[in-house]
C-alpha cells in the first residue's frame, strides 16, 4: 500500500510534466487529423470525378500512405528533407507524415461512401445548370460527410493513438515526458499505466463525440444499407 | 557509393531484418487468431466475470496505442518479475494487440449467423461445444477472413513499432544501416519500399485465399 501511495506521489509531482506532453499530443493529434481530413476530400473528390489519369495517380497516392508503416513515413519525412537541405522539426515532420497517411486512409472511405451515393446525383445537378464545384460541395460532399462518419470514428481512434509513434522522431509528446520521467524515478509501470489511460480517455472521449455526430446528422431513411 | 551500390551493400542485413519482421508477424498473428476465437466466444457465452474480464480485455488493447502496450510489457512488466526478451515482449504485444480486435470481427461474425443454428444444433442433441465447433466457427471463421486479413497486413506494418523494445526487425535493421553509413533517407525509402512489396504479396496471397474459401451466396456484407 505504501508503494503504491509513493508512486502516486511520485506521479503527481511529475504531473506538470505529463501535461506538457499531453498537450503536445493533443496539439500534434488535431493537426494532423483535420489536415489529412481536409485533404482527403478533395483527394476522394479527384478519385471519382477527375479525368482517369488524374484518378489513377490519385489511387495510387492513397495506397502508398496506407501500405506505408507509420514509422517509415515519419523517418521519411524526417531525415528527406535534410538530404535536400531543408530543415524541419521534429513536429513538423510528424505532423505532415501522419496527416498523409491519414489523409491516404480517410480518401478511402470517402471514396467508398461517394460510390455508394452513386454518380447519378452529380450528373442530376449538372443537368438542373449547377455548376460542377457547386454539385460537388453541396450535393456530394453532405451525404459523403455524413456516410463516412462511422468509418472516420474509426480512424480518429486509430490516428489519436499513433501520435505516440512521432516519439520515434523526437517530438517531445506524451510518452516522451513519461521516459523523462522513467529515467529520473525509475518507475516504467506506473508512468506507462498512467499514459495508456489518458490515451484511453482522449480515444474513448472522441468515439462519443462521432457517435453523437452519428445521432445528429443521420438521415432517417438514407441510413446506407449494412 | 551511388544508390543502387548502397541498396546491394545493405540488402543482407536487411534480409535478415525481413526474416524477423516474417517471423514477428506470423507468429503474433497465430497467438492473435487463438486468443480471438477463445475472448470472442468469452465474451458472447461466458459467465458474467468472464464476461466482464473479456470486455475489459478488448477495451484495455483497441483503446490504447501499442507502443504504450509494448512499453509496458518491456519496461514496466520487470518491476513485477515478469521478463520478457525484446522479441518475445513484441510478439505477446502484437498478438494480445491484434487479439482484442479479432475477437470483436470474430464476434460481429458469430452474430451475423443466425441464432435459429445453434438452437437448431442443441435440440439435436448436440453438445454446446460440438455444435460451436461444427455448425458455428466454420461459417464464422469463414466471414471474418476479410476483417482478420486486414489485421495481418496491419500487424505487418506495426511490427516496425518493436524496432523501439529493441527487437531486430526490418526497421531496426534499416536504422543500424543508416547509422553506419549515414544515409538516413535513402535507407528509410529503401526499407519502405520492402514494406510496400510484402504488403502487396501478403494481400495477394490473402486475397486468394478469399477466394478459395468463399461459399457463393454467403459472403458477409460489411
Amino acid at each position: 500500500m505504501q508503494a503504491f501511495v509513493d508512486q502516486v506521489l511520485i506521479l503527481w509531482s511529475n504531473s506538470s510534466a505529463l501535461l506538457k506532453g499531453l498537450e503536445v499530443t493533443l496539439e500534434l493529434g488535431f493537426a494532423f487529423f483535420a489536415f489529412g481530413f481536409l485533404l482527403a476530400i478533395f483527394i476522394a473528390l479527384g478519385i471519382v470525378f477527375a479525368p482517369k489519369y488524374v484518378s489513377s495517380l490519385l489511387s495510387g497516392f492513397s495506397w502508398v500512405f496506407r501500405s506505408l508503416p507509420a514509422i517509415i513515413l515519419l523517418f521519411i519525412f524526417y531525415y528527406g528533407p535534410a538530404r535536400i537541405g531543408l530543415d524541419i522539426s521534429p513536429f513538423w515532420a510528424a505532423l505532415l507524415a501522419l496527416g498523409l497517411r491519414h489523409a491516404g486512409y480517410q480518401t478511402h472511405y470517402f471514396r467508398g461512401a461517394i460510390q455508394s451515393i452513386g454518380t447519378g446525383q452529380l450528373e442530376a445537378a449538372r443537368s438542373l445548370g449547377m455548376s460542377l464545384p457547386r454539385g460537388l460541395f453541396e450535393i456530394i460532399l453532405p451525404q459523403m460527410l455524413r456516410f463516412s462518419l462511422p468509418a472516420s470514428a474509426n480512424e480518429y481512434a486509430i490516428t489519436i493513438k499513433d501520435t505516440s509513434l512521432a516519439f520515434a522522431i523526437g517530438v517531445v509528446e506524451i510518452l516522451q515526458q513519461g521516459k523523462y520521467i522513467v529515467a529520473r524515478e525509475y518507475n516504467p509501470l506506473a508512468v506507462y499505466i498512467t499514459i495508456a489511460v489518458i490515451y484511453w480517455i482522449i480515444t474513448r472521449a472522441g468515439t462519443r463525440i462521432f457517435a453523437y455526430l452519428e445521432d445528429k446528422y443521420m438521415v432517417p431513411g438514407f441510413d446506407l444499407e449494412r | 557509393m551511388n544508390f543502387l551500390n548502397y541498396v546491394w551493400e545493405i540488402l543482407p542485413a536487411l534480409a535478415d531484418g525481413i526474416k524477423v519482421t516474417m517471423i514477428m508477424t506470423a507468429t503474433s498473428m497465430g497467438l492473435a487468431a487463438v486468443l480471438g476465437v477463445i475472448v470472442a466466444l468469452g465474451k458472447m457465452y461466458g459467465p458474467r466475470p468472464v464476461r466482464a474480464f473479456c470486455s475489459f480485455y478488448i477495451e484495455l488493447f483497441r483503446g490504447t496505442p501499442l507502443l504504450v502496450q509494448l512499453f509496458i510489457i518491456y519496461y514496466g512488466l520487470p518491476e513485477v518479475g515478469i521478463n520478457f526478451p525484446s522479441l518475445t515482449a513484441a510478439i505477446v504485444g502484437f498478438g494480445l494487440n491484434s487479439g482484442a480486435y479479432q475477437a470483436e470481427y470474430l464476434r460481429g461474425a458469430i452474430q451475423s449467423i443466425k441464432t435459429g443454428q445453434l438452437e437448431a444444433a442443441r435440440s439435436v442433441g448436440m453438445s454446446f461445444f460440438t455444435a460451436m465447433r461444427t455448425i458455428i466457427l466454420p461459417q464464422a471463421l469463414r466471414r471474418v477472413i476479410p476483417s482478420w486479413s486486414n489485421d495481418v497486413i496491419y500487424t505487418l506494418k506495426y511490427t516496425s513499432v518493436a524496432f523501439m523494445i529493441g527487437a531486430q526487425e526490418l526497421t531496426s535493421a534499416g536504422k543500424i544501416m543508416a547509422g553506419r553509413y549515414f544515409r538516413f533517407a535513402d535507407t528509410f525509402i529503401i526499407v519502405g519500399v520492402i514494406y510496400l512489396i510484402l504488403v502487396y504479396i501478403f494481400s495477394s496471397i490473402i486475397n486468394n485465399m478469399e477466394r478459395n474459401l468463399r461459399i457463393p451466396g454467403f459472403e458477409m456484407r460489411d
